[in-house]
């Protein structure tokens, strides 16, 4: 018999939409990097707020997988 | 997790919240393992910073030389893209802000102390707290509060009908729910990866010596290290995780200084 809670499963569903945008915007630095090497500066910290931001959907399920009881 | 061998119920008792509920240190209420690395975080990142600049030089030694590109860093790539021209006037700020979370950060993943300060969440939330009243007091100030409130939710060339449901969602992202995010995202990343190194070095301890069948112990091996593997992982994570909370410090900066929106 498994035992625990349902929350961890919303976790996991969550998890899912971040991870394609994680995907996306890493993707999209990569090609712009590719196209033009002399813009990564600049790229990277879009980027990395576009990761933070695409991120806080799956930071926020884990809290609240946590959080609810 | 101490308590495992003398666990009522044999079995696996896989780590939890309360893992990171820690009794306090020699029996004073509040003084617990956070609150002393809190203290020396701070004390390390002084002791660094004064030892970099004892001796300013115009060809910078070793020391100078560290110091000097850790300013570096923040001061062209985090604070010059994001704030704009005035970005000067907020680097000292930010590499602070940088350092200490950095620092508080790589504490998880050092020998012997191995607890990231801010996988509880009240640290976090006391930075981000901190962070949420600079960014208004500096859009105030510049703008007015009236002034302020436009710049963050009312965007220009919008249609008018658009506007009702726009500036309550910007108003709401701008200024309500950026310092939970930014506080709830720092939180989340160092306890999820503090459980995760939890999960894999316990589960192993009790593959090796609490567990009955002899596959188990053979394969304990490999728990540890995808725990040695993921550590490595950990100390990513964590640099990451505080680039991220100081360049997000720096775009909401630059975003309450600029004058459009």
């Amino acid at each position: 018999m498994i035992t625990g809670n349902l929350n961890v499963i919303g976790y996991g569903l969550s998890a899912i939409g971040p991870g394609i945008g994680v995907g996306i915007v890493f993707a999209a630095f990569i090609n712009g990097v590719a196209r033009q090497p002399e813009a990564r500066g600049q790229l990277q910290g879009i980027a990395f707020i576009g990761f933070a931001l695409s991120e806080a959907l799956a930071i926020l399920g884990l809290v609240m997988a946590f959080a609810l009881q | 997790m101490t308590t495992l061998a003398t666990a009522p119920n044999p079995g696996f008792d896989p780590p939890g919240v309360e893992d990171f509920q820690l009794p306090p240190i020699a029996g004073i209420e509040g003084l617990t393992k956070p609150v002393l690395l809190l203290v020396l975080s701070a004390i390390i990142i002084y002791a660094f910073f004064a030892w970099t600049v004892r001796r300013p030089a115009l060809v910078p030694g070793k020391g100078q030389f560290l110091g000097e590109s850790f300013h570096g860093i923040v001061r062209n790539s985090i604070a010059r893209d994001n704030i704009g021209h005035e970005y000067l006037k907020y680097v000292p700020f930010l590499t602070t802000l940088f350092a200490f979370i950095l620092v508080n950060n790589l504490f998880g993943i050092v020998p012997l102390i191995q607890f990231p300060t801010f996988s509880h969440p009240g640290v976090a939330y006391a930075l981000a707290a901190m962070v949420w009243l600079i960014y208004n007091v500096i859009g105030i100030r510049r703008h007015g509060f009236v002034g302020y409130l436009r710049v963050s939710t009312w965007p220009p060339d919008v249609p008018w009908w658009v506007r009702f449901i726009l500036t309550p969602i910007e108003f709401i992202s701008n200024i309500l729910l950026r310092p939970v995010t930014l506080s709830l995202r720092l939180f989340g990343n160092m306890f999820a990866g503090h459980l995760l190194l939890l999960v894999f070095i316990l589960g192993g301890e009790y593959m090796l010596l609490h567990s009955e069948s002899i596959l188990l112990g053979v394969l304990s091996p490999f728990a540890f290290a995808l725990g040695i593997v993921f550590t490595f992982f950990e100390a990513f994570v964590q640099v990451v995780q505080a680039y991220i909370f100081t360049i997000l410090t720096a775009s909401y900066i630059g975003a309450v200084l600029a004058e459009d929106h």
